[in-house]
């Protein structure tokens, strides 16, 4: 494969992979960043505390 | 002086427009959850075809194979000046409207715009060594892309300083507007100065220059970025409305505990 891409693949090869690391890492952080806001949402959650337009449709 | 509408309808007794129900973050969610899954099947396919485009391509006649470089440049150098046009519209709506979601909208762009510019920076410049010989040259493109990434890195420190959210938003909306001077400055940087860097081979008067060979698969690798960024735009849109949710119910909390 890197003989198919010419003397330059590594420049080529580089350029992929970092394009991969960096929109890779993109994605883990909006994913970590949900997962944790959703755990923090349902502690504050339990412990009764809910916004003000939720208050009145508590049972 | 016309009664306002009620109700949902309009003063024609037709329904309210769908892009108004978007105003409210609840049902933003709402839509949001419905479309990510589709959005994130339409980029993986799109993103696909592109790649297997981008290495079936053949090589340039001058360049060889490191011209298949430009099929992540291109599209990402567009999108981290587009990026930045929408976070000026958003900069706007916070300014002007004061809505909430206009905030959100802007602050949810920056990290997204912010990795889009890294890349075209690197890819650039992985390109430009096989190229013209040199990693990286002050000339005045390479320079005002730079400082486009600098104004991302800007905003998103800003944003991390000030606490209340809202005053967080216009002072990154006012920065946010001066930094779209670079904007022009980016795209006609090539043609008002002498760089390195070559001139506009696709989005300019007259048409492409670019082989179709060579035009189709950025076409589609452009399309794939576009959708990437529309995917993870919506997805952190909504951990920022969670966000400002846990924010509320933490201060709630607070104010409970010393009451």
């Amino acid at each position: 494969m890197m003989s198919m891409l010419g003397p330059h693949a590594v420049f080529i090869v580089a350029a992929y992979a970092i394009a991969l690391v960096v929109l890779l890492g993109l994605v883990a952080w909006v994913l970590i960043d949900r997962r944790q806001l959703a755990r923090s949402l349902d502690e504050l959650q339990a412990r009764g505390i809910t916004r003000r337009s939720q208050q009145g449709r508590q049972p | 002086m016309l009664a306002a509408p009620r109700d949902g309808a309009t003063t024609s007794g037709e329904p309210q427009m769908a892009l108004i129900d978007l105003a409210n973050p609840t049902r933003f969610l709402a839509l949001t959850q419905r479309l990510l899954p589709w959005l994130t099947a339409a980029t993986l396919v799109v993103l696909a075809a592109g790649l297997y485009l981008s290495a079936t391509a053949p090589d340039d006649y001058q360049q060889g194979a490191t011209v298949k470089i430009m099929f992540l440049h291109v599209p990402s150098a567009w999108l981290a000046m587009a990026i930045w046009g929408l976070m000026s519209l958003a900069a706007l709506g916070t300014l002007v409207w004061r809505h909430p979601l206009a905030d959100v909208a802007g602050k949810a762009a920056v990290p997204i715009g912010a990795a889009f510019t890294l890349i075209c920076l690197v890819t650039g410049s992985l390109w430009g060594r096989p190229t013209w010989g040199t990693y990286w040259v002050w000339d005045a493109r390479l320079t005002s892309v730079l400082v486009l990434f600098i104004m991302y890195l800007a905003v998103m420190t800003l944003w991390r300083t000030i606490d209340d959210p809202s005053r967080a938003a216009r002072a990154a909306a006012v920065l946010t507007l001066v930094g779209t001077i670079n904007l022009p400055i980016i795209k006609f940087s090539v043609d008002w100065w002498n760089t390195l860097h070559q001139p506009a081979s696709v989005l300019r008067a007259g048409g492409p220059t670019i082989d179709p060979s060579l035009l189709w698969p950025l076409l589609v690798m452009a399309l794939a970025f576009l959708l990437m960024f529309i995917t993870l735009h919506l997805a952190v849109m909504r951990n920022e409305i969670l966000r400002r949710r846990v924010r509320t119910l933490s201060l709630m909390k607070a104010e409970a505990a010393t009451a």
